[in-house]
């Protein structure tokens, strides 16, 4: 009978973890597809600088430490997931072999193992609570901007939800495993540690007075609800903000690494002027004059770009740290980045929806984000420095204010006067070049 | 103070003659009355460090970044080509400029474009002049003066040049003061991405007042710039809160200047 059992887990296991995995690699290729929609840009140079950076920035979180409190928070749960996965091996080779506790001939290693996953559990779970606190109790600023309302909001609670039920369910199924082990049943051999399941839980459980039975069954309960709870976390993932545990990885090594001051020069606009400056000049052979100038969709943004689109976490710490948005512009930094990723979806649905292309929807990015936004940024770089993984939000409002300025001729009147002082005497304001050096006539004055 | 003479590339070229160092002037630094007191500070520092500098005088055209940083790319780099075009001619190698904005188009946006030099902002510049002796500070003119440096989002978090400034204040004999948010979280004045240009989008505030708040609970006695548009920026702040009598705007080349008694 415990036979029988046993193979009809097992079997429910492995097609669990089947369908878990191929629809989690379906949406990561779909992902992945929609991020190579962006306009080439080479970042294959300097390999041991972006190492570096990936390794400080992303596995060191130096970044996150401008802000100590969640910085520390987010520390646990960082360490809490990476390192809590280990024990999530054991729970797969379990689950496949219907073995129980299969690591446990490490001994000592497995015992002092268990019992620090426990104390990272448990500190996952505060941490989590925290979390939940700052953004629905203390309501920290830069969770109450308006473009967290719906979605964005619900996402960031059903992840720390979850993750506090995850690891509930965790200290739930060590504490049951060590009653019966101290019972002395026999599948439940002595093994781990449990320095916190040991006064937090097991006190409960016992003063149910609960027979062999029900243990194993609270046992394999919290077991079967933490495997398929990440599976279901896994598969959610892709939808979520939470995404940034996957990217963040690559998305810093293929962080800038010139001054983050030095705009790119537009390759086709050099060619365009140098025909326009030197009337020698020879238009290169398979010259082909540019279609369109700066960002009006998506998939005129680099790889790049998209890549930090679906990066984002929306921390927020762009937006809090952004001049114009402390002073009550519209202009949020987060916003754009969720802009970004919201069109590059839409656009990716379309795409699905059509067989393979995309069909015009009379929508682009600046459907998304408005010229109000666009003209207000300073190009500060304070979102740029702010952000933990690198993501670059300026860089696309610049794009997004060439396509205004070079296809549309749209921007603000003071803007296009500043334009044309600059084409007509050198300067953004209205003064002769002949005086620009008249400053040294009154130099010992 | 010897009375001396700026020349252009021109004259010096005229006289057969090389200069060691550009002064790239700036817009900013060439039309804006305020910002001219600064250009005369570094002229008059350049010259009493002993360098032969010049400046392109009417040769001289914007360095592009307004338009850049408002998408307007062409208008960018037709300025840039011709600007690259004009250094050339002179062979320029080096250069130094007391506006961050041009600093930072000339340093980082103009290589891929052909222009090749060496490019200082003028803290740079000042901070190695004393180091190497070349001009030094005598007596305690702002002894007893809280000084605290405001940083320049294109010198700091665009290139990172954060110690200079201070290290000049810290010469000055003076109690250098942060603000509550300096440095790579320094807030900006409120001008750059073309916003100078522009009246700002609607909103609680302006940003240079917000700056200004940091400033008055600084309780410095001078707020020191290192570049053209903060300084109209911060100056706005200070009227703003009607306090002229109590706090100074100055660039560090100014402070440097005088207290070298030029």
């Amino acid at each position: 009978m415990r036979e029988v059992k046993n193979m009809i887990s097992q079997i429910l296991f492995l097609v669990l973890s089947g369908v878990a995995t191929y629809f989690f690699s379906k949406n990561l290729g779909k992902i992945r597809r929609n991020i190579l929609l962006g306009r080439d840009v080479d970042l294959s140079d300097n390999k041991a600088l972006r190492w570096k950076t990936m390794l400080k920035v992303a596995f060191g979180q130096t970044k996150m430490a401008a802000r100590p409190i969640p910085f520390i928070l987010h520390f646990i749960v960082y360490a809490g997931f990476i390192l809590i996965n280990i024990e999530v091996i054991e729970i797969l080779i379990d689950g496949i072999f219907g073995t129980h506790r299969v690591l446990s001939f490490l001994g000592k290693t497995y015992h002092l193992a268990i019992g620090f996953f426990e104390i990272l559990a448990f500190g996952v779970l505060i941490a989590c609570i925290f979390f939940l606190s700052r953004r629905y109790i203390i309501k920290l600023a830069r969770f109450q901007s308006p473009e967290l309302k719906g979605f964005a909001n619900q996402d960031a609670a059903t992840i720390l939800f979850v993750e506090i039920i995850l690891m509930a369910a965790l200290l739930n199924m060590n504490a049951a495993d060590q009653i019966l082990q101290l019972r002395g049943n026999e599948h439940y051999l002595i093994a781990g540690s449990f320095p916190i399941s040991s006064w937090l839980v097991v006190p409960i459980l016992e003063s149910l007075h609960l027979s062999d039975g029900a243990l194993i069954w609270i046992e394999r309960a919290s077991w079967w609800f933490h495997i398929i709870g990440i599976f279901i976390f896994m598969n959610y993932l892709p939808f979520s903000k939470h995404f940034h545990v996957i990217l963040a990885f690559p998305n810093t090594y293929y962080s800038n690494l010139k001054a983050k001051g030095g705009f790119n020069n537009m390759a086709s606009v050099t060619q365009e002027v140098k025909l326009m400056l030197d009337p020698n000049a020879q238009v290169p052979e398979g010259y082909q004059t540019p279609t369109s100038f700066g960002v009006k969709d998506v998939t005129d943004l680099t790889w790049k770009n998209l890549m930090d689109a679906y990066s984002c976490t929306e921390c927020g710490r762009c937006t809090s740290s952004c001049p114009q948005n402390q002073t009550g512009k519209l202009l949020s930094p987060r916003k754009i980045m969720m802009d970004t990723r919201d069109r590059l979806e839409e656009v990716g649905k379309n795409i699905d929806a059509n067989k393979g292309t995309f069909i015009a929807d009379n929508k682009n990015l600046h459907s998304y984000i408005s010229e109000e936004e666009l003209w207000a940024c300073n190009t500060c770089n304070a979102c740029v420095e702010a952000c933990p993984i690198n993501i670059n939000p300026m860089e696309i409002i610049v794009e997004m204010r060439r396509y205004k300025v070079m296809e549309e001729s749209a921007a603000p009147a003071p803007i296009n006067n500043m334009f044309s002082n600059m084409e007509n005497n050198q300067a953004p304001w209205q003064f002769s070049p002949m005086d620009r050096a008249n400053w040294t006539q009154e130099l010992n004055s | 103070m010897n009375e001396f003479k700026v020349r252009t590339m021109a004259d010096m070229m005229a006289a057969g003659e090389q200069a060691d160092i550009l002064f790239w002037v700036g817009c900013a630094g060439s039309f804006d009355e305020r910002a001219q007191k600064v250009t005369k500070a570094v002229a008059k520092i350049l010259h009493a460090a002993g360098l032969k500098f010049a400046i392109l005088g009417t040769e001289e055209s914007c360095t592009g970044d307004p338009a850049k940083r408002a998408g307007n790319e062409f208008l960018f780099q037709m300025l840039a080509m011709q600007n690259i075009a004009t250094m050339h001619a002179y062979e320029v190698k080096k250069i130094v400029t007391a506006c961050p904005h041009c600093f930072n188009t000339l340093k980082n946006e103009y290589p891929e474009l052909g222009g090749n030099f060496e490019v200082l902002h003028h803290t740079t510049l000042i901070n190695q002049l004393l180091q190497e002796g070349k001009i030094s500070i005598q007596g305690g003119a702002f002894k007893g003066q809280r000084i605290s440096y405001h940083d320049s989002c294109y010198l700091g978090r665009a290139n990172n040049i954060y110690e200079a400034p201070r290290e000049i204040i810290q010469k000055l004999d003076a109690a250098l003061v942060e603000m509550k948010r300096s440095k790579a979280n320094g807030l900006c004045c409120g001008a750059g991405g073309a916003q100078m240009f522009k009246e700002a989008e609607n909103g609680k505030k302006e940003v240079n007042i917000e700056r200004a708040d940091d400033m008055m609970e600084s309780n410095a006695t001078i707020i020191a710039a290192a570049c053209p548009f903060c300084m109209t920026m911060l100056r706005d702040g200070v009227k703003h809160h009607n306090k002229e009598q109590d706090m100074e705007v100055k660039d560090l080349a100014e402070l440097v200047a005088n207290a070298i008694d030029l």
